[in-house]
């Protein structure tokens, strides 16, 4: 018997969600002036700080953390005593 | 319920679990998920104050103390309690079932201790107990990580009484309230919380432990421990501003840990230690809106992380694994539990509407009106982080990613219902925070939802997605591998028995080459002895010669038969 298709097996349907998170992104930079901001610090401010730091973050966490495999990442049997 | 008045919820239910394998089946299970309950009812029936005084040895013990702090934790134990007896309904181990009920009990009569006497009764109670949800996974590697586990939370019960001690030198009381970084008696149980919290360095017994329990086991070990340790702290270290830096420690270096780790559920144990970071930092500002915000924080945190939890706990039973780097596409064979995940998921990333969003925004807020600019940025980072692994990856490795072709039946019908409930209030309470800010220890004039707050959120949160799938599309994001990663437990793992290794193997060496050298000086002393005093010397024949080379000999005959 044939396996059901699900809608994320095909790979059209895996662009249109990326497709997606950029145009989400987009959309969230768009409604800004339309909002009062108040922050407590003046970065708070900037254009799109929230979603560039988030962005710049992540990429940074996980740069970091790939980096740190060098050290850290042992074979899975490293503990067996 | 007025007959229920002053007992203690916390007796309730860890003398009621006595009793657990005296009963059979289904009437077993209804009987543990009714202690809660029971014991819910005494909380409601007693009156704000002190309760159960007795005297000990002279001291007057506390046993029920009922205040804002010691009522929102106790509520949320037992919540935590009953949602964990459901999860477990399908189990059928008493030593787990009486475990996990002593653990809970221990935890709820820590949380309303009044004294230092009392607290450190139950806190080695929840200690003892809870490490019997380690062993039940009956695995090597389960027991060596329980001892472990064990050393160290008994080691943080010594610590907290000997600085109650110190203080009750100091001051002739033993009550527990604010204590402090005032001498040694104030430092010692800053270290014993500060253990039990897993502060940087001191953190490792979690990420050891937890992943090592079972299915069941984690989830109940997820809600108690660190959360009865933020809770002491909040009662006796609130606005020590040391606490500001080691909490914002703790939001940032696990995440690091959490993208590269394989294990699901130690992924889901980093972010643990990472949310705590957040509570610390609440704590260590110190004002009633931060203070709101780390009980706010521990209540809805308790509940997502066991939910979260859960889910992979699902994944664990059904698949037999739960390293990203075998699973993949579940959501085809457990549709339901992707779903309670990814609200587990919504909640812990503080998406609008779900429960993290009006809890954490209480303590980031906190932290900005008090002008902590690079703390505030750190933590705004950790939330980004946050999403990103246990927001996204947890559920895309485990659920979506690429089809690891394991087919499997869906989560028992208990465990759903468990996962339903964790995640129906996660959506109720980010939905209608009202209910939970009334409960707050202090009043509270704060509203989560105003557009900008919405706004900002949503960008820091869709932005991180954006990183994640841009990582992802181009490959560069860093595969799932069957690893482990170093961590503070090397230490205690592989350097330290190497360190005794060599140091045993220096002392054999050292103790050789002194053998050696005494071997050899006592032959020279004989040789020396021989040409002086022997029958060709000129000393020859005098008793003095004699009783030399005897005396020598004989030394020599010792070093050769003691070595």
């Amino acid at each position: 018997m044939e396996e059901k298709q699900y809608w994320l097996d095909s790979k059209d349907n895996v662009k249109k969600i990326y497709l997606g998170v950029w145009v989400a992104c987009a959309l969230l930079l768009v409604a800004e002036p339309f909002v009062h901001l108040h922050g407590h610090f003046p970065v708070e401010e900037w254009f799109g700080f929230y979603g560039f730091y988030g962005f710049i973050g992540c990429v940074g966490l996980v740069l970091g953390a790939k980096a740190l495999r060098v050290i850290l990442m042992r074979p899975e049997n490293y503990y067996d005593e | 319920m007025s007959s229920l008045e002053g007992v203690s919820p916390a007796l309730i239910i860890m003398i009621g679990a006595l009793f657990v394998p005296l009963l059979r089946g289904q009437m077993r299970n209804i009987y543990m998920l009714a202690l809660p309950f029971i014991g819910f009812a005494a909380l409601l029936s007693t009156p704000a104050g002190d309760h159960g005084t007795l005297q000990y040895l002279g001291l007057e013990l506390v046993t029920i103390r009922l205040d804002d702090w010691s009522l929102i934790f106790s509520c949320i134990f037992l919540l935590a309690t009953a949602m964990s007896v459901i999860y477990a309904w399908h189990i059928d181990d008493w030593v787990q079932q009486v475990a996990g009920l002593v653990y809970a009990g221990g935890a709820i009569g820590a949380v309303l201790a009044g004294d230092f006497v009392t607290l450190f009764m139950y806190w080695e109670a929840t200690a003892i107990s809870s490490v019997f949800l380690v062993w039940a996974s009956r695995t090597q590697a389960s027991y060596r990580s329980g001892m472990r586990y064990l050393a160290v939370q008994l080691l943080s019960g010594l610590l907290l009484l000997t600085g109650g001690l110190v203080l009750y030198a100091q001051t002739g009381s033993i009550r527990f309230d604010f204590v402090g970084l005032e001498g040694l008696g104030g430092w010692l149980i800053f270290l014993a919380f500060g253990i039990k919290c897993a502060f940087p360095l001191l953190h490792n017994w979690l990420e050891d432990a937890y992943p090592q329990a079972t299915v069941t086991g984690t989830v109940f070990l997820s809600a108690f421990t660190t959360k009865l340790a933020i809770y002491a702290l909040a009662r006796g270290f609130a606005g020590t501003p040391e606490l500001i830096w080691i909490g914002a420690t703790m939001t940032a270096f696990p995440i690091f840990y959490a993208v590269i780790e394989n294990d699901l559920r130690r992924v889901l144990t980093y972010s643990l230690n990472n949310q705590l970071g957040f509570m610390v930092v609440g704590i260590g500002v110190g004002t009633e809106l931060a203070l709101n915000g780390t009980a706010a924080h521990a209540f809805c945190h308790i509940i997502y992380k066991a939910l979260l939890f859960m889910s992979m706990g699902a994944v664990l039973l059904r698949t037999g694994t739960v390293n990203g780097s075998a699973l993949g596409g579940l959501y085809k064979s457990m549709p339901w539990t992707t779903g309670f995940c990814i609200v587990g998921a919504a909640s812990i990333s503080a998406f609008p509407l779900f429960s993290g969003f009006i809890s954490k925004s209480l303590i980031i807020t906190a932290v900005a009106l008090e002008g902590h600019f690079w703390v505030w940025a750190i933590l705004l980072f950790a939330s980004a982080g946050v999403f990103h692994h246990s927001g996204i990856k947890i559920p895309y490795f485990a659920f979506f990613a690429h089809d690891s072709g394991i087919r499997c039946a869906e989560a028992p019908r208990n465990m759903l219902i468990a996962m339903g409930i964790a995640a129906t209030l996660c959506i109720g309470i980010g939905v209608y925070p009202s209910a939970l800010y009334a409960l707050l220890p202090y009043a509270i004039d704060y509203q989560p939802y105003t557009g900008a707050h919405v706004l900002t959120q949503l960008q820091l949160l869709v932005f991180s997605a954006l990183a994640f799938s841009v990582l992802m599309w181009h490959r560069i994001y860093p595969p799932e591998l069957a690893s482990v990663n170093l961590d503070t437990d090397y230490f205690y793992r592989r350097l330290a028995p190497a360190l005794a290794r060599g140091a045993g193997r220096v002392i054999m060496a050292v103790h050789a080459g002194l053998v050696h050298t005494a071997l050899g000086a006592v032959a020279g002393l004989a040789r020396v002895s021989v040409r002086h005093f022997g029958p060709n010397s000129a000393m020859a024949g005098s008793l003095t010669a004699q009783m030399l080379i005897w005396t020598v000999g004989t030394l020599a005959v010792l070093l050769l038969l003691l070595y």
